[in-house]
């Protein structure tokens, strides 16, 4: 199992890259696609399969698709991806970078003092229903409430004049 | 709402059934290399060129098919006999182009053309698609048994004057002031 | 012979049995499909037409396959492989019987909601890198629907999760030996078969590929081995439907003694099968619009009182 969690990350992050780096904005979009799956792969094998499972229905199943379906009503040819490539220049993307390796290097270091077991035991729907509903239960309805209002506010603004 | 609800329930439902019970009715399909569908006398099928009961050929070269055509597919040559009567000298149907539409058959004043109830017609070269007229014409009277032209139309040729031919009158003579 | 749940041996009979059957389906649709409409349906090849698809097979493996020069090759050739692996991962958690299946997983249900999900990528980027515009438009429906009825189809199911407690199919199965959930779940069951037959875009829910409207929808560019992958992606996915109407509602492999228990399965299965089928000859395909008001303003709000009864009910017990 640990074998996978690590294929796994390493598919995440290389994925992730080549979501920034591809110029065409479909393949970019697969590529995230593959990241979140590899996501809810490492999710399984930490023992949360519920969260891997909802990684894989809301974010890879049903968010991506919105986007894509955004991306096929859009006219994008050539000339964004010529756009995106010029974007793409060294002055553009060295200083984040360099800025981000910092914070990642940062976070290895942290992470590797930490002494936690990779394969904790598996965390059923039970418990997470049980403390989604439980102690947690404010946050929730506050969600709902905001998903509601957002529900709300897409049906007046597509309602037709 | 509910009874709208029901209503449009109950008919996908009963659509299903209705035709969930043609399983078991009989199929409308006529298998037909094995058999052979009813082919109605009129059908109009492979052009055929007729004899009139004593043998002789039908066709008066007249063009009238050729004309009617609206393919073009008839062609024909006019040719003359000793006593007066034309015939065609070669009269040929490009079947690759006919559309069987039956105009040749309705134009013809001598129920010489008649379309027939074959349809089997597929050829692997398109040449053999053309029928030459030793291909269309056969020996019999085709749908008509006993009409022969030159008893009965108003044609003058060698040994048949005007108004000598079978159910004919003689000729008015519009000069007369006689009724 | 190691035929426990999850051996390989086990792995590759479930595999090929699947997809034979998926193959066969296209005869047996064809066949039933001509019963059904006075017709006779394909009965030349072989005993009573039984080696069509052998025929159907040697026709799509031998057309020449064609990628569009203006298509994007990638995405193109990547989407009909997406749409067969994510209908033959689905199988990998129904239980066939009591000790035939790939895996026992507590998060069944989810996993083939998650696979369900996935499968509009195929679509969509079929439709998308054709460059076609019938391809185009037919994506388009396919993303919208598929979206819209996964909603249905997850919440239909919930009825049914919250009467067993499990996500897991074997256990859903095992709960319904004194009941089918058929009964108390009639509801679900009926948003269930709906939304399952939008997720599979057969008729009378083939708007995607609505061959008189829009050619062949989001493979009208896709030819030889790709489109018979998404031809024969579509059957296992009728195929999955059926199976797991089969094991939510109506017992699974549960069944009197003297069949074995694979047998039931098959049965059940093979019924709902020959019943979309029965939808495809019998009811005409609604508008694109008719189809999302209908899934949107009635389905849901059903689904969502159904869920309510049903736990209200589960709670007052």
């Amino acid at each position: 199992m640990t074998i996978l969690f690590y294929i796994a990350g390493a598919i995440a992050v290389i994925a992730s890259i080549a979501v920034i780096l591809q110029t065409n904005i479909v393949h970019a979009l697969l590529y995230m696609v593959v990241s979140l799956l590899s996501v809810a792969v490492v999710f399984y094998v930490l023992g949360a399969p519920f969260a891997a499972m909802l990684e894989a229905i809301v974010y890879a199943g049903a968010i991506m698709v919105l986007f894509l379906f955004v991306i096929m009503m859009l006219n994008l040819g050539q000339h964004t991806r010529d756009e995106e490539k010029s974007w793409l220049t060294p002055g553009g993307w060295i200083l984040p970078s360099i800025l981000s390796a910092v914070l990642l290097l940062q976070l290895v270091n942290v992470i590797s003092e930490l002494n936690f077991d990779i394969l904790p035991e598996q965390v059923g729907v039970m418990q997470v229903s049980a403390l989604l509903f439980g102690p947690y239960v404010i946050a929730v309805e506050l969600a709902s409430i905001l998903l509601l209002a957002g529900l709300v506010a897409a049906y007046h603004l597509a309602k037709s004049k | 709402m509910i009874k709208l609800i029901a209503d449009t329930l109950l008919t996908q439902v009963r659509t299903l059934w209705l035709v969930f019970i043609k399983l078991f009715k009989k199929k409308d399909t006529v298998e037909y290399p094995d058999k052979q569908p009813y082919m109605f006398p009129r059908w109009r099928g492979r052009i055929i060129l007729s004899r009139d009961p004593d043998g002789e050929e039908r066709c008066v070269a007249c063009n009238l098919c050729a004309v009617a055509c609206p393919v073009d597919c008839i062609a024909l040559q006019k040719g003359e006999m000793e006593d007066g009567r034309w015939y065609p000298e070669f009269f040929r149907i490009n079947f690759s182009r006919c559309i069987m539409c039956g105009f040749c058959e309705e134009a013809c004043p001598t129920n010489a053309i008649q379309l027939t109830p074959d349809f089997e017609m597929a050829e692997y070269k398109r040449q053999d698609m053309v029928w030459e007229k030793e291909d269309l014409l056969i020996n019999g009277t085709g749908k008509y048994h006993d009409y022969n032209f030159y008893r009965v139309a108003g044609k003058q040729i060698k040994g048949k004057d005007k108004g000598e031919a079978l159910n004919e009158s003689a000729p008015i003579d519009v000069r007369s002031l006689m009724p | 012979m190691d035929l426990s749940i999850g051996s390989p041996l086990t792995i590759g009979l479930i595999l090929g049995v699947v997809i034979i059957t998926a193959a066969l389906l296209i005869t047996v649709e064809r066949r039933l499909l001509g019963f059904w409409q006075e017709r006779l349906g394909p009965n030349r090849v072989g005993w009573f037409g039984s080696l069509q698809v052998v025929a159907d097979m040697i026709k799509i493996f031998t057309k020449e396959d064609w990628i569009p020069p203006f298509a994007d090759k990638f995405s193109f050739v990547v989407a009909p492989g997406i749409i067969m692996t994510v209908v033959l991962l689905s199988f990998a958690v129904i239980p066939f019987s009591p000790n035939l299946g790939v895996i026992d997983s507590n998060i069944g249900v989810l996993f083939v909601l998650a696979m369900a999900s996935l499968g509009a990528y195929s679509v969509m980027l079929g439709g998308l890198s054709s460059d076609n515009k019938y391809a185009l438009l037919g994506s388009l429906r396919a993303a919208a629907q598929m979206i819209s009825y996964e909603v249905f189809m997850g919440i239909s199911l919930l009825g049914v999760i919250a009467l067993t407690g499990s996500f897991n199919l074997r256990e859903i199965v095992e709960s319904q030996s004194d009941g089918w959930y058929i009964v108390p779940q009639f509801i679900g069951f009926v948003i269930f078969l709906i939304a399952g037959v939008a997720e599979s875009h057969r008729l009378p829910f083939d708007i995607p590929e609505a061959e008189q409207e829009i050619c062949a929808g989001y493979h009208t560019e896709y030819s030889g081995m790709k489109f018979g992958m998404f031809f024969v992606a579509e059957y296992i996915g009728l195929v999955l439907i059926s199976s797991l109407i089969t094991v939510l509602f109506f017992g699974g492999w549960l069944g009197p003694d003297f069949l074995p228990s694979v047998a039931w399965f098959a049965i059940k299965a093979f019924g709902f099968i020959a019943f979309f089928i029965l939808m495809r000859a019998a009811v005409p395909r609604p508008r694109y619009d008719q189809l999302m008001t209908y899934g949107w303003l009635f389905l849901l709000p059903l689904s969502l009182l159904n869920l309510l009864v049903t736990g209200a009910i589960i709670l007052s017990t």
